[in-house]
C-alpha cells in the first residue's frame, strides 16, 4: 500500500500559540514541552464523516424557537468550506453555538447580567452541501464582558466547530464581524500574531445576499488544511 | 498555484457545552456489547486543578483495524454501527469517559503495523488550539514495542503518558484508566499530526 499522502504542515504556523500570555487562562493550560511530530498514517488522514447523522433542516435557523422569534437584527451567515487549494469540502458536519443579542451564553457559567431571551437557545448544526456551502439563520450576537482583565469585552462573535475529510484537519475557531470597535483589546482575537490571518476571522457584509425586509447576510468562506503535494507528486 | 491561508483556530471558550453537549455521544458502542470498555480520566492544568470546561474527541479503527472512511482501502470489514468517533465533555472534576471496543492494529509508515490507539483532540477553555495525543493499552505490551510513534519518545516516563491503566480486578466490564496533564511534571505527551 503506498504511504498516505500528508496534509500541510506549513499552514499550522497560522493558528495562535498554545501559551498567549494576554489571554491568561493559557498560562496554566498549554504544554511546554514541544508536540511530537507524527508523520501522517492512516489514522490521522482518516476521520469522522457522520454518514449517519440525523440533521433536521430546521437546525441551521437559531432565530426561531418552537415557532417564537428570538429578540434582535435577524442575520444569514453563509459560505463555504474549502481547502487550501480552493477545493470544497462537501458533506462536512458545522456546528455553531453563540451569546444572544444582549451577549448572554444560556448557559449557567454566564453570570453577565444581561437578559436571557426565551426564544434563543444559540446552538445550531449543518452539513455542508455537495459545493461545500453552508447558510445559518441566527441573530447577531452582542459583545459581553469576562473576567480576563479589569472592563475586558469580547468582540461579538460566533463559535464554530469544523471536522473535515480527516482527524488532521478538525477546527473549532471563532467567526468574528466587520469593523468591531473591540478588536484592538480582545487578547483571543490578537493572539493571532499575523494582521492578515487575524483578518481572515472577520466576516463580511454582503448586501446581495440579505434578503429585502427581512434579514442581513454576512459571508465567511472556513478554509482547512489542504493535502501537502497533489498525489501526483512523490507517490509510489 | 497559490495555496488559500488556512482559518486560524480559537477556543471553544467556556459555554461549549451549549453545542458540543449531547447525549450519549460517549458512547461508541453500547455497554452491554461483548468486550466493550470503558476508557474514562481527568483533565489536569499545570497546577494540578482539574479542568471542568474541556471537550475530549476521539477517532479509532474497529476491531478489525478499520477506519470507517473511503481512504482506508484495506479489505478488512467496515462495521455498521461502529463510527470510530466519540466525544465526551469534562464534569465539574474534570472528568470524561468513553464506552468502545479495543480498535485492531492499523498500518503505519514504511509496511509496519501500528498498535492498538485511539486518536484523541484536547479542546479547552484557556486553550487557543486542540492538543492531539493518543492512546494506547497497557495490556498490549507486545504490540506497543513495535509502535514507530511509541518508540519515538525517548524517555519512559513520557512514553507513559500516552499508555491507558488497565484496571485490575473488577467484575464489570474492562476499564481503562487515561489521564490527561495539559502541563507540568506529569504532562502527556502531544503530537504535530
Ligand atoms: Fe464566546
Amino acid at each position: 500500500m503506498s504511504e498516505p499522502l500528508e496534509y500541510s504542515r506549513k499552514s499550522k504556523n497560522d493558528h495562535p500559540p498554545a501559551r498567549y500570555e494576554g489571554y491568561k487562562s493559557t498560562v496554566h493550560r498549554s504544554p511546554q514541552r514541544k508536540p511530537i511530530k507524527i508523520e501522517h498514517t492512516l489514522t490521522e488522514v482518516t476521520g469522522p464523516l457522520f454518514k449517519n447523522e440525523k440533521i433536521d433542516a430546521g437546525e441551521s435557523d437559531l432565530s426561531i424557537v418552537d415557532g417564537q422569534e428570538a429578540q434582535g437584527q435577524r442575520i444569514y451567515v453563509s459560505g463555504k468550506v474549502l481547502d487550501e487549494d480552493g477545493k470544497p469540502v462537501p458533506n462536512t458536519l458545522i456546528e455553531i453555538w453563540q451569546c444572544n443579542a444582549a451577549g448572554r451564553y444560556k448557559h449557567a457559567v454566564d453570570q453577565h447580567p444581561a437578559p436571557l431571551d426565551p426564544n434563543f437557545t444559540g446552538k445550531g448544526r449543518i452539513v455542508s452541501n455537495e459545493k461545500g456551502e453552508y447558510k445559518f439563520t441566527t441573530i447577531k450576537p452582542g459583545a459581553y464582558p469576562w473576567g480576563n482583565h479589569y472592563n475586558a469585552w469580547r468582540p461579538a462573535h460566533i463559535h464554530f466547530s469544523l471536522f473535515g475529510p480527516a482527524f488532521a484537519t478538525r477546527l473549532i475557531t471563532q467567526m468574528y464581524f466587520p469593523d468591531d470597535p473591540l478588536f484592538a483589546f480582545d487578547p483571543i482575537f490578537n493572539s493571532i500574531s499575523d494582521e492578515a490571518v487575524r483578518k481572515r476571522m472577520i466576516s463580511k457584509f454582503d448586501l446581495d445576499t440579505t434578503e429585502p425586509d427581512f434579514a442581513l447576510s454576512f459571508k465567511f468562506d472556513f478554509v482547512l488544511r489542504g493535502r501537502e503535494a497533489t498525489p501526483f507528486e512523490g507517490q509510489d | 498555484m497559490s495555496k488559500l491561508g488556512i482559518t486560524a483556530s480559537q477556543t471553544v471558550g467556556p459555554f461549549l457545552t451549549i453545542a458540543l453537549k449531547a447525549d450519549g455521544q460517549e458512547y461508541i458502542v453500547p455497554e452491554t456489547v461483548e468486550g466493550a470498555l470503558k476508557l474514562s480520566g481527568r483533565v489536569y492544568d499545570g497546577e494540578g486543578q482539574v479542568v471542568p470546561d474541556a471537550v475530549i474527541e476521539i477517532w479509532q479503527a474497529n476491531i478489525f483495524g478499520k477506519y470507517d472512511h473511503p481512504e482506508d482501502t484495506s479489505d478488512f470489514e467496515i462495521i455498521n454501527d461502529f463510527s470510530g468517533f466519540g466525544r465526551s465533555c469534562t464534569d465539574k472534576d474534570g472528568h470524561f469517559f468513553f464506552i468502545t471496543l479495543k480498535p485492531g492494529r492499523v498500518p503505519g509508515r514504511g509496511n509496519t503495523l501500528q498498535a492498538p490507539h485511539v486518536s484523541v483532540n484536547v479542546f479547552a477553555r484557556g486553550m487557543l488550539k486542540q492538543q492531539v495525543t493518543r492512546i494506547y493499552f497497557s495490556d498490549e505490551v507486545k504490540a506497543n514495542t513495535e509502535d514507530s510513534v511509541l518508540n519515538s519518545i525517548d524517555d519512559d516516563s513520557a512514553r507513559n503518558t500516552l499508555i491507558a491503566q488497565r484496571k485490575e480486578g473488577n467484575d464489570g466490564i474492562l476499564e481503562y484508566t487515561f489521564d490527561i496533564h495539559l502541563q507540568g511534571k506529569m504532562e502527556t505527551v502531544f503530537f504535530d499530526v
